[in-house]
């Protein structure tokens, strides 16, 4: 998967743009303003979010990617001072409305972090927690289903079947964001949002993340920030670029990575700053 | 020229080493001191601690060398025969008569049939001030429980009043003027003499584990003072945990950060520096006087204590609550789980422990408060066991005060023991709350 070459995107840049009309919007954001305080960390922002496909956020530190990744999930409302301003819709409906509980967004838009955080509790508890939070399932069989299918689409199953009991914490680096990414996968989310699900692990770890994200790009929309061009080319369909708090840039991967339009992005992908 | 321009001046090569040369010995001078200064510093804290030490052990060597008589008291071994004639002339076998019998005459004339040449009758009062009152109690206990016994003689190990035991003890003695002490000559001797039969002896101090305040030393216990401290301790913990951890868990979770917040943060920390007699005031003012609740009552004194220990439990359950990592948080938040969720299913259990250690801190501290319960009554000379919490009713460290403040000589060892049971539950709660720390720390 994910080598970008040129004659790969030549071929495909004329059927992508047509398959672009077909695809379902799933996010649909519209002038998004986000302030810290006095401080503004979004400029108007305009992006969509399409259905069953990787999007990558990528741009130097403090760009606001992650502050836009927090806003689709409403996870700036624990943020006394943040105000977020503009549409942001989710299958049509603004998410921050009255007519979407934030409880209820989170449930359909799930979240992996930076850094692995497990509950301390067992592998089975931390992935049987949302379910039965949500009453998605109620029976001791039911979850044991869910917490086993979860397990096996995060590809974790094989290494921990026979230690359902053991802390979650005890596992290993890699493990523990695979256990991450089952727990979201759990609630049946439509949307996985990863904020830099790799910066906290080694190589070996990360290649079976990315392998998992793509996988699950099957059943799940996935928003991923990374600070990784290589894995934003390796998992994305899509890339957007921001920069300063604006989006600078948004299309197919390939194309982000081979023809910028904007001398920003061709700065940043070249290596020349961030 | 330039040659000798260049030896003279040296290389830049020479240059650099010869400054590093230079560094290397400033560097080797300069560790001397900055080692004799590093041994310095810890014989430093060695001397601390070790004069800290010190005061433990003196405190604790004082305390136990002169608590530890407290729990042994002197008895004499007589053969009391339970007249009939006396306890039960009638043959009833009526209760009260059984309660209201002379047992005083029965056990006074099983004590002077031991010295047959006492006859006057101020003689016979020196004699028999040897028992103690609580002897006649002793028997009449024994005979209402077990009315068959009437008509025997049965082998009876009876307290002596304080200051033979204190005699027999050796804190009173001989060498004092007759006139300074409250044992006589002649009291001394008869007891020399009951001693020389082999029948006084040195036994465990049960009466102390099982009886409340008493005038008499011999006959005052702990156990009044203990259920006092455990019944307050009750009311205090019902109020100030679960009102501790609410708070904290609002401030801390829930409460948006601004002035009022501040102000309010603050005052909490105000509180715990507010000195415990002001608190005792308040209750005496608000509980008593104005809600009219009983006076000297473990009920107003835990609310008191609790009001004393509500800061402490705020300020440890804010500090544990802020050490569970915000990852945790988030990730429940991320699940679509409430804030309520999140606190009740997450937050909540992994701040327990920290909660738990400053919640048992604080109680030990309650444990140990004095001055507040003076001020709403629980001073009071109480000779009751206390049975529910607005029973009269006194706390341990009250009772050290009342004791040391007691005239009788006999009241010293008691203090102390009191003292001694008193840091016994001190040890216990802190070393629990050390368990805790121990048994549930977490690391992510």
């Amino acid at each position: 998967m994910g080598e970008v070459d040129m004659s790969n995107k030549v071929e495909v840049t004329a059927p992508m743009a047509s398959a672009d009309a077909a695809r379902e919007t799933k996010f649909h954001t519209r002038g998004v303003q986000v302030f810290y305080g006095e401080k503004q960390a979004l400029f108007d922002v305009d992006l969509d979010i399409y259905e069953n496909e990787v999007t990558a956020l990528i741009g130097p530190s403090g760009c606001g990617k992650s502050t836009y990744l927090r806003t689709l999930n409403r996870m700036n409302d624990t943020i006394d001072i943040c105000r977020v301003k503009g549409k942001i819709e989710l299958d049509g409906t603004d998410v921050y409305s009255d007519k979407i509980d934030v409880v209820h967004l989170r449930a359909r838009v799930g979240m992996v972090f930076q850094k692995p955080n497990p509950f301390p509790k067992s592998i089975y508890e931390n992935i049987a927690y949302g379910p039965r939070i949500h009453g998605i399932a109620t029976g001791k069989e039911e979850i044991d289903q869910i917490v086993e299918e979860s397990l096996i689409k995060a590809s974790l199953w094989e290494e921990v079947k026979d230690r359902l009991d053991e802390p979650g914490t005890g596992l290993s680096g890699g493990q523990q964001q695979r256990l991450c990414i089952a727990r979201a996968i759990a609630v049946q989310p439509e949307v996985i949002l990863m904020d830099e699900p790799c910066s906290a692990l080694d190589p070996i770890a990360t290649a079976r993340i990315e392998e998992l994200i793509d996988e699950l790009r099957d059943n799940f929309t996935i928003v991923i920030v990374t600070h990784s061009m290589q894995q934003a080319a390796r998992v994305s369909q899509r890339t957007a670029f921001f920069h300063l708090g604006d989006l600078v840039e948004v299309g197919e991967t390939g194309k982000i990575f081979t023809t910028p339009q904007d001398q920003r992005t061709q700065d940043y992908i070249t290596g020349r700053f961030g | 020229m330039t040659d000798a321009v260049m030896t003279d001046v040296q290389t830049p090569d020479q240059m650099r080493r010869d400054r590093a040369a230079r560094a290397s010995d400033a560097v080797r001078r300069s560790l001397k001191k900055r080692y004799a200064a590093e041994a310095r510093f810890r014989a430093y804290g060695i001397g601390a601690v070790g004069i800290a030490m010190a005061f433990i052990v003196v405190l604790f060597a004082t305390i136990i060398s002169s608590g530890l008589p407290a729990f042994t008291q002197s008895a004499i071994t007589l053969n009391v025969e339970l007249k009939q004639d006396v306890i039960d002339p009638e043959g009833t076998r009526d209760q009260s008569t059984l309660i209201n019998a002379n047992y005083r005459k029965l056990v006074f004339d099983t004590l002077l049939a031991e010295f047959p040449d006492v006859t006057s009758r101020r003689d016979k009062r020196a004699l028999t001030a040897i028992l103690s009152s609580g002897a006649a109690f002793q028997v009449q206990q024994l005979v209402t429980s077990d009315p068959s016994l009437i008509g025997q003689t049965v082998e009876l190990s009876l307290p002596v009043a304080a200051d033979f035991d204190l005699y027999n003890k050796g804190v009173i003695n001989k060498g004092t003027a007759e006139s300074d002490r409250r044992v006589s000559n002649q009291q001394m001797a008869w007891f020399d003499t009951l001693k020389e039969r082999g029948i006084v002896e040195s036994e465990l101090n049960t009466t102390f584990f099982t009886n409340a305040d008493s005038r008499e030393p011999e006959l005052a216990g702990i156990l009044g003072a203990a259920m006092g401290s455990l019944l307050t301790m009750l009311v205090t913990l019902a109020l100030s945990f679960p009102i501790g951890v609410c708070a904290a868990v609002y401030l801390e979770e829930f409460a948006p950060k601004n002035r009022l917040t501040q102000i309010i943060e603050v005052n909490i920390n105000n509180l715990a520096a507010v000195p415990s007699i002001v608190f005792g005031l308040l209750g005496l003012a608000v509980f008593i006087n104005f809600f009219g609740l009983p006076r000297s009552a473990p009920l107003v004194g835990g609310m008191v204590l609790a009001l004393m220990t509500l800061p402490t439990i705020i300020i440890a359950s804010r500090a544990a609550l802020k050490a569970v990592p915000p990852s945790i948080r988030e990730a429940a938040l991320g699940l679509g789980a409430s804030r309520m969720q999140v606190v009740t299913h997450h937050v909540l259990p992994l701040a327990m422990p920290g909660i738990m250690t400053g919640t048992i801190i604080g109680m030990a501290q309650a444990l140990g408060e004095t001055a507040p319960l003076l001020m709403i009554g629980m001073v009071a000379f109480i000779v009751d066991i206390p049975g529910g919490i607005t029973d009269p009713a006194t706390v341990l460290p009250v009772q050290v005060y009342l004791w040391a403040d007691s005239p009788e000589r006999a009241f010293v060892a008691r203090t102390s023991a009191a003292i001694m049971v008193l840091l016994t539950f001190l040890i216990f709660m802190n070393a629990l709350a050390v368990l805790l720390r121990k048994k549930f720390e977490r690391r992510w």
